[in-house]
């Protein structure tokens, strides 16, 4: 379908256009911006007037909870377009995890028919998951993985992590990593710091991020390999990242997108809807991860989206099962810290679209003539309650819950085609 | 599920004490006022009949998810003793068996008339939850969260120090033992700083010491000897084998070398310091026995002061009207 | 505008206690506060021999699940056996009669009294339970929005005075 989207303030943060502007679409690819191609003639004019026309979100981190849970991706996929989110890499920690072609196959099948956002998988850094033994990650990525991860912390044997690396290095394939080292976070359910200790709750030491980054990049300079740090926690840990990038090394790094905005304080009256994994750290790590994000030793913000249900939030604090449904706030969450760190637009809007874009190495993120027209309308000034009637995803908790969030998307393309447009005055009513 | 941002989740609107989930967030006034009220019914339990009719025809559950007899017992006698119906209900919990929920089971108790849940669980904030979710009639106490909170245990504490010390605006209390993993160490210390005693002091190794401790205005000693110098009083923590995990310490032996209260050490202290523990007692791994059983121990009216103590803290949180 | 000379009125109390009880080994016990004083008093001008107890009736007061724990609450303190003894339980005002009957529970949760007689200063009527006294000082009509306070200066003098009553 040809689309013409008029009148639209269009930011391309990878070029760093950010004035009005016209975009027009052809063949599920950008046909053309500002000017009309010659000959175009629109079957569909989009008003995009108090829009912001954007690429589609690149989220580097949601939960689809497929295979496993029946619908649930499809749900989830709605939700991401709810969320302006186009592309959307989901951790390979399913049940059963991703470690078989067939099952990355499976679901990116199972994606394409749910016509929601595009699906990067990421395929198990070892046999499931157990940390022990080597996946057959080049198979994987040749039925479509775009990188490997090992989700919950790194493998209990640095030998184990070391030939991992190199044989990553070999097939020159992206490992992402949860910068943890297990033994030091144990049973802690919060970050180490005067509130975990006030509260009495099993505290999980910025050691276990230190100790593990100096393994990575250690192991780094001795394989070359290249490496993703997924959700950077403490102050030290930005710290030491900063370093390694001084030194030249091929890594990159991500923050989950509430650890942007709260910190350990937040947590009151042991409110299990700020149980998250890494947990909620102290001011002053939050205050590292904001320079982090200022002078781009962190590259891109996640959603780090698990829709969690209602029943495993209410439990004690310790018991409840961590994450929050994060698809839907990310724009918003994003904007306001760009707003906080008085940046404009186009660098906010980096962190989720060509920074995480650059990092899959995937053309996407961005607005070129020529690119696929995965695309973003959105109203920067739209308030809404954080609340379970706004929100698609089928996990309904969020820390933000009762909040008022300013930013919202109002229509999400996905190749061209318009799969989401939100009703005036209604919850999103996904098309 | 949110509660108001700011409110207090144990007062209720007109800041009267409704649950009792911590010492801290609780008005000095209130602690007064139970300490002040326990006098009332250590009076009542030297009687022949120890009952008082407060809280007749009300229904107290003891939820406790945690076993522990010991406290268990001793808020049933305070319960009885109110004159209220006391139902035991010792859930015994398995992760394998995930069976009903906690706030299911919660919903159905409440559906049989349940005035007040007495709540001890090994997860820190299970009270608040149950707090969250119960009808605005029911009142929650806290008989121990996790590491979290033991307020009756910390209120008795401050009982027995107001007796035999009167003024707590000068004394030096040290505390000793496992604080990282104690939620009575950590009710003490706010109760402690809530009363403005002065000089209170946290004493053990640093693997048994919790992060933060500064904040909440407590002197931190790693040398059991500095620790307990003209101490006024001393409160000796038990050495929890079932909550340590992995390599906190080497063994009970080396530890009553190191942290262990023996007569002799107790001289360190001022002549007429007295030396409480929460019980029960590990006679010679964090106390010796000579100092147990000795003329300044009132570990003893501890327990006597507890019924009375708890006595006064569920009659007040019962007291209080609906919760808004 | 009623004039209470409240040393007058306590005259006229032990008198009346004082034929009361001849021949008997009364004890007496006061309700807090003003009954306390009360007892400590008639205790001196009658010689009574035994110390006074000392009832607070906070923990016995019928409208618990109405108005919850009053402040204040003091220890209740009876050091003589009440099996078998002949009390006199002393208040300063007798109004719905509630008081009254909640200390007697509470009496009754310390033994078993062979007799129980009731004195008080002043009686205003406005029974709601059938409670009478069997001394009183003296006997007043006030309207129920005023309330009738008992006093003790620093020479241990009595005051009545009239105030205001709030609605409960």
């Amino acid at each position: 379908m040809k689309l013409a989207i008029r009148r639209g303030r269009l930011v391309d943060p990878a070029s760093g256009h950010d004035a009005a502007a016209d975009l027009f679409i052809a063949d599920g690819r950008i046909a053309g911006i500002g000017g009309a191609p010659e000959g175009f003639v629109a079957e569909r004019e989009i008003d995009a007037r108090d829009r912001v026309v954007a690429p589609g979100l690149v989220d580097l981190c949601a939960r689809m909870r497929e295979p496993g849970a029946e619908g649930a991706l499809k749900r989830e996929m709605r939700a991401a377009l709810a969320g302006g989110v186009t592309g959307i890499v989901c951790p390979p920690d399913t049940d059963p995890p991703l470690d078989e072609p067939g099952l990355v196959r499976m679901l990116r099948q199972r994606s394409r028919e749910a016509a929601g956002a595009r699906l990067y998988p990421l395929g198990a850094l070892t046999a499931g998951l157990g940390g022990e033994v080597l996946a057959e990650i080049e198979t994987l990525a040749e039925a479509g993985c775009v990188a490997f991860m090992q989700t919950r912390s790194l493998p209990h044997d640095n030998g184990v992590l070391l030939q991992i690396l190199r044989y990553a290095r070999t097939f020159d394939l992206a490992v992402w990593l949860r910068p943890v080292e297990d033994t030091l976070a144990s049973d802690g359910v919060a970050g180490a710091g005067a509130v975990a200790g006030r509260l009495g709750l099993p505290a999980v030491s910025p050691l276990a991020e230190t100790v593990a980054l100096h393994t990575i990049f250690e192991m780094q300079r001795a394989t070359g390999a290249r490496v993703h740090l997924c959700r950077l926690s403490s102050a030290a840990g930005v710290e030491l990242l900063r370093a390694a990038k001084r030194e030249g090394l091929p890594v990159t790094a991500d923050v989950g997108v509430h650890h942007v905005h709260l910190t350990d304080f937040d947590i009151g009256d042991f409110d299990s809807d700020f149980r998250l994994d890494p947990p909620l750290r102290a001011q002053r790590d939050r205050e590292a991860i904001l320079a982090g994000l200022a002078d781009g030793t962190i590259d891109a913000i996640c959603s780090d989206h698990a829709p969690v249900a209602e029943e495993d939030k209410l439990l004690p604090f310790g018991e409840a099962a961590p994450g929050a449904t994060a698809l839907e706030t990310l724009l918003p969450l994003v904007l306001k810290w760009g707003a906080e760190a008085k940046l404009p637009l186009g660098a906010t809007l980096a962190r989720i679209t060509s920074a995480p874009a650059r990092i899959l190495n995937e053309p996407t993120g961005r607005l070129a003539v020529g690119a696929k027209a995965d695309i973003a309308i959105f109203d920067p000034q739209a308030p809404w309650i954080v609340g379970r009637d706004e929100l698609v995803s089928r996990g309904g908790c969020t820390p933000f819950t009762g909040y008022e969030l300013v930013g919202r998307a109002m229509m999400t393309l996905v190749g061209g085609d318009l799969r989401f447009e939100r009703k005036p005055g209604s919850a999103s009513t996904p098309r | 599920m949110r509660t108001e941002f700011g409110r207090n989740p144990q007062l209720n609107r007109n800041g009267e004490l409704h649950h009792l989930l911590s010492i801290e967030g609780l008005p000095r006034a209130i602690i007064e006022r139970i300490l002040d009220t326990a006098d009332g019914f250590i009076a009542s339990a030297s009687r022949e009949v120890k009952n008082v009719p407060l809280l007749r025809g009300r229904s107290v559950f003891n939820l406790f998810f945690e076993n522990s007899t010991r406290t268990r017992t001793t808020f049933e006698i305070a319960a009885r003793r109110l004159s209220a119906d006391v139902f035991n209900l010792d859930i015994a919990r398995s992760s394998a068996a995930k069976g009903e929920s906690l706030l299911d089971t919660i919903n159905n108790l409440t559906a049989m008339q349940a005035d007040m849940f007495i709540v001890r669980h090994a997860a820190g904030g299970a009270p608040h939850l149950i707090a969250r979710h119960v009808a605005p009639h029911v009142h929650v106490i806290n008989a121990g969260d996790g590491r979290h909170a033991h307020p009756t245990q910390g209120l008795l504490d401050m009982y027995t120090i107001r007796h035999y010390k009167r003024d707590f605006s000068s004394l030096t209390v040290a505390i000793v033992g496992d604080i990282l993993h104690s939620r009575v160490a950590r009710s003490d210390m706010h109760a402690l700083a809530a009363l403005g005693v002065p000089e209170i002091r946290a004493v053990g190794p640093l693997t048994l010491l919790p992060e933060g401790l500064d904040t909440m205005g407590v002197r931190v000693f790693t040398k059991l000897d500095e620790g307990i110098r003209g101490a006024d009083v001393i409160i000796m923590l038990r050495l929890q084998n079932e909550r340590m995990r992995g390599a906190l310490l080497p063994s009970a032996q080396e530890y009553f070398r190191n942290y262990g209260l023996t007569p002799e050490r107790l001289q360190l202290a001022k002549p007429d310091a007295i030396v409480m523990h929460p019980g029960p007692m590990n006679r010679g791994v964090e106390i010796d026995s000579r100092v147990a059983d000795g003329t300044q121990s009132v570990i003893l009216p501890q327990v006597t002061f507890g019924i009375a103590v708890r006595m006064a803290a569920l009659s007040i949180a019962a007291s209080s009207q609906r919760m808004q | 505008m009623l004039e209470l000379d409240a040393e007058a009125v306590y005259r006229s109390l032990a008198a009346r206690l004082r034929e009361e009880v001849v021949g008997r080994d009364i004890r007496l016990v006061g309700v807090h506060t003003g009954g306390v004083w009360l007892a400590r008093r008639l205790k001196a001008d009658l010689h009574v021999a035994h110390d006074v107890g000392v009832l607070d009736i906070s923990f016995y007061r019928d409208d618990f699940s109405h108005s919850g724990l009053k402040a204040g609450v003091k220890p209740s303190s009876i050091a003589f056996d009440v099996d078998g003894a002949d009390i006199v339980l002393v208040d300063d005002v007798l109004n719905t009669g509630r008081t009254v009957r909640a200390a007697m529970n509470e009496l009754f949760d310390y033994g078993r009294p062979a007799r129980i007689d009731l004195a008080v200063l002043i009686d205003r009527g406005g029974r709601e339970l059938p409670i009478a006294p069997t001394v009183v000082g003296r006997v007043i009509e006030v309207p129920p929005s005023i309330g009738v306070v008992l006093t003790c200066d620093d020479d241990s003098r009595f005051h009545l005075t009239l105030e205001s009553r709030r609605e409960d």
